[in-house]
This record gives structure tokens, C-alpha cells and sequence, in this order.
């Protein structure tokens, strides 16, 4: 059980998926065993702070980022099936103790092994998912954090290219912003609705069926968005694909068994 | 001018609304950014150049007092003369007393993004001097008594026939019934204008895209030519400028400009690019007889080692406003004040205060695209984090925020309690939206005004991994087949 060869990862969830899709928890943690990881979920993870921090609230956003670092420092590696979360843990933290050495070490320290569990998969494990399937076309959403900040763009595609049945339509758009920005969304509603409808609008021009991403915060911004519009376009985190949980109901689609 | 950006979200809703605006900013939107990166990939080293760029600046900003010093004894050496003013009034007075030292009633003008800071245009009508702007798009927007709405395009926001009814309004010399919906014709109208203006001014005012401290010269750089008419025909050529303008070396300027005019429209150069150097000499066949520099500070050096001092790095090219979907979303005059974009949002609070200036660092996703081509490496993201910060701790996040933010955090910080909470929440969420969905919730109205909100599934992940459908781990029930 205790294989001394298997890494031991602790996977930060993230809050959204926390609260709003823990299925992408589960399809993190399938993935990452098939990639011979040892998993952890601690249970005394919350937030990354993002919030806070972008608010430009830097004493809460560096308490929380104390018990981040705290939570996961004894794990070899921190995955986090976030570019968003991870870019955060990874670019923020350090900046943030940039004045205090102690927690500057600690953080530089936890950032040096946190990684966005698509390119984490490909990067460090070499990892290609097998025998699984998806029947339909698929366009990918870079989300900024993931992109700009987690240098995430081959590594979600490569792995999707070994998924049957998947074909993926590439947007012109892929790489700009879908307006979500966190607060910024509920902040300036109407910047953000231009924002997400110019994406749904290239999104349409693929003819893909499915959405997929790595960041739930893209993801409930333009499935929400979608869903308003009345376009039939189903949004997934990429890990439920690649997890072979492809066949459950997409975002914000009712769960089966009810109405 | 007065600015608006208080009214930023107003402003945006407006321009959002507007169709020709739209379409405008619909065509930038495809134009520059593709040919910035056209431009980026034929130049192998251009990612080289902008680690120089950046480095030649920040060399400055270290020493900016020394080269300022090596500035104007070659400026004077030439025969030429430097007036520092603090303030944007200080700019004012200053070239006012040029102009009625030569007893000037005309000016001809190339455009200056410091000429519309210190709102110099209004400033000389009303001293009875007439400015004409000499920029096509500048003379456009001074015709419609409009601010610029981007930096380097100033009246990018207007559609053809939108200036075709602007000059039939206001030249109302010519034959109502002309044809002018052509842009050549368009041109033409504006060139023969402007032809005489330039004739008969009697100075002639520039801005300065650098300023060379080994030599004293200013460099102009422009498409239409408009500029060298400027400063070379008048008997007096004011270049008004700010002091960070300044480089070291003609070196120096030659690498920032070939990073200016790539990231700018995707130039490999801009079509006119000259180096100005004091009056004319006797040997010289034409010139002006006097060359005034006009150095301003207007808040700059207070940016000075604060968190905003790599602004000061700034070229004005304009990449972070073309590439940024804001402004390609709202434009340049929802921003409310003479600069607009990712730039624009970092500069403005700093030159005319947060009070007025506080929407447009919080207009942001912060999604990083316009540092990411910045020629000078600028951490645009970072600094508008920065102001957020300045006004979280100045108390301007306003009270419920603040205080909302405040219990979320609290609980963040208490896992236990968080663990608590969110599994009640989450599971009466779940039970509410059994359609998968809200249409509207309470307190999440700025999201389902427009989309959407998908519900939670049950239970928190964390819990159910721990917890287990059977009480057991999650981690081994997946391997076991089980599916959430
Ligand atoms: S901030 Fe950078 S990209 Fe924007 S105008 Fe200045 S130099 Fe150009």
C-alpha cells in the first residue's frame, strides 16, 4: 500500500469544486492514482483566498494563505485541479510574503510543488489516459491563470487527443478571458455578459457539442451563460472526461434520478 | 478636461449599447493584435529586445536625475532651452509665455498624449491662440471636441461615415453636396486644411516619444508626417513632454524603437521616425529659430519607488489597450479621462486621484494578456492589485463588502467550522436547485442577472471523500468502480 515509489500528492479541490462539482474531486483522485500517485485530500482545506486577494484584501488573503501553506507543506507534490487555485498557490503566495522571510521560504517552498493537475498529469507523471471514450466534439477553454500564469496549453490537449470518440474544435478565441474574473463578474455585469457572450459566440463557431476546460470559474460562467442563452453546448471540467466520468450530467444539467 | 470616471459603469453601459462604437472596436480587435504577433514572429529577437527595453528604462528610473541633468545641458549646448514645470498649470503657463513671446496666434500641433493631460487645447483657445491638431484622428476628434479614445488611435471609436458627417458639419465652407464618403476623400479634405494651417502657424507644439540625453534630440515618431510639418516650418517648435521620456543613448532609443512600432500596429517602423535636435543652426536651410522643451512631472515622480514605479517604464504604445477585452468590450472613453486600457487604469489614479479614478483598477479580470505583450514586461495585473490594495486599506471597498469579505474570510480560517457550514449550505442549495440550475438566487444578483447559476450536487467533496457513500474511502471505491 505504502509504495515508497508513489509520490505523495495532496489535492487541494478548490472551493468551487468543493462545493459545486465534486465530481471533479473524484476524477482528480481517479486520475492521479492511475498515474501512481498517493493521494491525499486534507481535510482542513478550505480556499486559496483569491478572493480576498484580487479584492486587495492582503491581511485575510495572507491568513489564508498561512493555513494553505500549513495544510499542505508535508506533501510532495500540491495538485490542484485549478490553473486559477494553482496559479495562486504558485505565483501569489511568494508575492505576498515578499517582506517576510520566514513565510517567504514557506511559500516559495510549497510553490516550487504545486502544479494544475492537467499538466501535472502529463508534465510529471508522463501519464496517457487509456480505454476511455467520449462520443462527441469538444472545444477547449484556456482559462488565464491556467495559460498565463501555469503555462497550461498543450498538456489538457495531448490528453484529450487519447480519449475515443473526441474530437476537439479549436475556437480562435480559445485564449481570451470569458469575463468571469471572480468578483469581477457580479462587480460589472455588463462587461462580463459581453465578455462570456463574445466567447459563447466562438464557441458556437466550432460546432462543438461540449465545453471543456480546466477551471471551474471559466466553467460556471459560460455553462451559466449557455444555459441563459438556451444554446445546447454541455460544459465539463476536462478531468471528468479523462476520468471516464464523461456520461455524468454536465454543468448545471439536473442530476439523474430526479426530475 | 473633466474627468468621468466616476461614472465608469454608466460610461461602459453606454458604449456597450453603442452599435458604430461596437463595430469600431470590433475591427481593432481583429487588426492590431494579429499583426503585433505577425510582427513578433518575423523579428526572431523580439523577446530579447523586450528584456532590453525594459532594462534600458528601469536604468533610467535608477538614475532618472542624473540623465535629466545630461538632458538639458545638451538641449541648452545646442541652443536650445528646457522649462520643468510640477504641475500641469506650470506646463501651461510655459508654453503660454512662449507663445506670446512670439506673439503667436496660431499652433499647429502633432499629437501629444501630454497635450491632452494638461488639456492644453481648451488652455490656448481660451488665451485667444487657435491650436490645430494635425493628426487625421486628431483633427477629427478636436473637430467633435471629443477626447481621444485610445493612445495611439485616438478616434478609433468613430466609423467612416461618422467622420464624413463630421467634416460636412463643420467645414461649412465647402459644397454641402460633395462626395466624401471615400476615405482618400476624406483625407484629401483634411489635408488641404491643414496644408495652410501649417503655413501659417507660428509654432509649432510636439510631443516626444523619447527623449536622448547623449544628444539632447527628441524623437517623433509618426505615420502621416504631420509632425516633422510641425516643428519644421514654424519659427518656434515647443516639444512638451513628461521626464521619463528620457533614454540614455541614441542606442538606446533605436532598441525601443524597434519593440514601439511591432507592438504598436505591427510596424516593423512607424513611416516617419525623426530625431529633433535644438534650432536651426546657420549652416541648416529651415527649422525653427527656438526649441523649448516643455518637462513635465505632473505626479511622476511621487511614482517614484512606490508600487507603481515600473509604469513609469511605459512607451504608450498601445498593445495593452488593443489586446485587453475591456477596452475592446467599452472602448477608450468609458475609462473617462485621457488614457484608457489596462494602462490607462494603472495611470489615472496615480495622475488624478483614486477618489475620482477608483472603478477603472477594479474593471479588470485581471486575466494577464496585456502584460503578456507589453514591450517593457509592465506587471499591469500586479499594479492594479495594487490599487485594490490601496483601497481596501483606505476603507473604499465600501462597508458590506468589506464586511462580507471579512466573514468569509473568518470562516476560510476555521476549517472546522467552514467544513460545518458548507455541508448545511450545500445540501439545502442542492435541495432548492433540483433543476441543476438557478435562474436567480437572493444575493447573487450580479450573476443570474445574466446567467445562470448551477447547484451544488448534495454534499461537499471533501466530505463525501471522507465520509464515503459506505463510510469508507472514497480513494478505494473509485478504484472499485464507484462513480459520485
Ligand atoms: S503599458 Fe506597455 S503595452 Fe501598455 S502602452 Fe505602455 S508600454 Fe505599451
Amino acid at each position: 500500500m505504502n509504495d515508497p515509489t508513489q509520490p505523495n500528492v495532496g489535492l487541494f479541490a478548490t472551493c468551487l469544486v468543493d462545493l459545486m462539482r465534486p465530481q471533479v474531486g473524484f476524477a482528480a483522485v481517479k486520475l492521479l492514482e492511475a498515474a501512481g500517485c498517493r493521494v491525499s485530500v486534507p481535510e482542513a482545506q478550505t480556499c486559496c483566498g483569491q478572493p480576498a486577494y484580487n479584492s486587495g484584501d492582503e491581511p485575510d488573503s495572507i491568513a489564508i494563505a498561512k493555513q494553505v501553506i500549513e495544510t499542505f507543506s508535508e506533501f510532495d507534490y500540491i495538485v490542484v485541479p485549478s490553473g486559477s487555485c494553482g496559479g495562486m498557490i504558485k505565483r501569489h503566495y511568494p508575492e505576498m510574503f515578499e517582506h517576510d522571510s520566514g513565510w517567504l521560504a514557506k511559500a516559495t517552498a510549497l510553490a516550487a510543488k504545486t502544479h494544475e493537475l492537467l499538466s501535472f498529469l502529463t508534465d510529471v507523471r508522463n501519464y496517457s489516459p487509456t480505454g476511455v471514450s467520449y462520443a462527441g466534439r469538444a472545444t477547449y477553454h484556456d482559462s488565464c491563470s491556467s495559460l498565463r500564469e501555469m503555462q497550461v496549453k498543450a498538456q489538457p490537449r495531448k490528453l484529450l487527443g487519447a480519449v475515443a470518440g473526441l474530437t476537439i474544435a479549436e475556437g480562435n478565441e480559445a485564449e481570451t478571458c470569458c469575463g468571469f474574473g471572480g468578483l469581477f463578474c457580479v462587480k460589472y455585469p455588463d462587461i462580463s455578459e459581453s465578455m462570456v457572450d463574445a466567447k459563447i459566440d466562438d464557441i458556437v463557431k466550432t460546432g462543438a457539442d461540449t465545453l471543456l476546460a480546466g477551471d471551474m470559474g471559466c466553467l460556471m460562467n459560460i455553462s451559466g451563460r449557455l444555459q441563459r442563452r438556451g444554446i445546447a453546448v454541455r460544459a465539463r471540467h476536462a478531468a471528468e472526461v479523462l476520468a471516464g466520468m464523461g456520461d455524468l450530467p454536465a454543468i448545471g444539467e439536473p442530476a439523474k434520478g430526479r426530475d | 478636461m473633466q474627468p468621468t470616471s466616476p461614472n465608469f459603469k454608466a460610461n461602459a453601459k453606454a458604449a456597450l449599447a453603442d452599435r458604430p462604437l461596437q463595430a469600431a472596436l470590433g475591427k481593432l480587435a481583429q487588426g492590431f493584435p494579429m499583426r503585433r504577433a505577425e510582427a513578433a514572429a518575423r523579428l526572431p529577437e523580439f523577446e530579447r529586445l523586450r528584456d532590453q527595453a525594459r532594462d534600458i528604462k528601469d536604468h533610467v528610473l535608477e538614475n532618472l536625475d542624473r540623465y535629466l541633468e545630461l538632458y538639458e545641458a545638451k538641449v541648452v549646448e545646442q541652443g536650445g532651452q528646457v522649462h520643468w514645470c510640477e504641475t500641469a498649470a506650470d506646463a501651461r503657463a510655459a508654453i503660454l509665455r512662449i507663445c506670446r513671446k512670439a506673439g503667436a496666434i496660431s499652433v499647429t500641433k502633432s499629437k501629444s498624449m501630454i497635450g491632452e493631460e494638461i488639456a492644453i487645447n481648451d488652455f490656448l483657445e481660451q488665451n485667444g491662440i487657435e491650436p490645430v491638431e494635425t493628426d487625421l484622428g486628431e483633427y477629427i476628434i478636436q473637430l467633435r471636441r471629443e477626447p481621444p479614445s485610445h493612445i495611439i488611435a485616438p478616434a478609433i471609436h468613430l466609423s467612416l461615415d461618422q467622420v464624413a458627417d463630421t467634416f460636412l458639419e463643420k467645414h461649412t465652407d465647402l459644397d454641402p453636396n460633395r462626395a466624401i464618403r471615400e476615405p482618400r476623400a476624406l483625407l484629401e479634405e483634411a489635408r488641404t486644411r491643414l496644408r495652410g494651417k501649417f503655413l501659417g502657424a507660428d509654432v509649432g507644439l510636439t510631443g516626444a516619444n523619447m527623449l536622448i540625453a547623449e544628444t539632447g534630440s527628441n524623437v517623433l515618431v509618426t505615420n502621416e508626417g504631420n509632425a516633422d510639418l510641425t516643428y519644421g516650418l514654424p519659427k518656434v517648435h515647443i516639444v512638451i513632454a513628461s521626464l521619463e521620456k528620457i533614454v540614455p543613448t541614441l542606442e538606446d532609443a533605436t532598441t525601443i524603437l524597434r519593440v514601439l512600432a511591432r507592438s504598436a500596429t505591427g510596424q516593423d517602423m512607424s513611416v516617419y521616425t525623426t530625431f529633433c535636435t535644438g534650432p536651426k543652426r546657420p549652416q541648416d536651410l529651415d527649422g525653427p529659430e527656438e526649441y523649448h522643451v516643455v518637462l513635465l512631472d505632473n505626479g511622476r515622480t511621487k511614482m517614484i519607488g512606490s508600487e507603481f514605479h515600473e509604469m513609469l517604464r511605459c512607451i504608450r504604445c498601445g498593445a495593452c489597450l488593443n489586446h485587453c477585452p475591456i477596452y475592446k468590450s467599452v472602448g477608450g472613453h468609458a475609462y473617462g479621462w485621457v488614457y484608457s486600457g489596462p494602462m490607462g487604469a494603472v495611470l489615472i489614479p496615480n495622475l488624478i486621484g483614486m477618489e475620482t479614478a477608483g472603478h477603472l483598477p477594479n474593471a479588470s479580470t485581471l486575466c494577464g494578456k496585456c502584460e503578456s505583450v507589453c514591450p517593457m514586461r509592465i506587471p499591469l495585473p500586479r499594479m492594479l492589485r495594487r490599487w485594490r490594495q490601496r483601497q481596501f486599506a483606505a476603507g473604499r471597498g465600501g462597508f458590506v463588502a468589506k464586511t462580507a469579505l471579512g466573514l468569509w474570510a473568518g470562516l476560510v480560517t476555521r476549517p472546522k467550522l467552514y467544513r460545518f457550514l458548507m455541508g448545511l449550505g450545500v445540501a439545502a442549495l442542492g435541495q432548492l436547485g433540483s433543476k441543476g440550475k438557478f435562474k436567480w438566487l437572493p444575493l447573487a444578483g450580479g450573476w443570474t442577472q445574466v446567467r445562470d447559476l448551477a447547484a451544488p450536487a448534495g454534499d461537499t467533496f471533501v466530505a463525501q471523500y471522507h465520509k464515503g457513500p459506505r463510510g469508507d474511502q472514497s480513494g478505494d471505491l473509485i478504484r472499485k468502480g464507484w462513480r459520485p
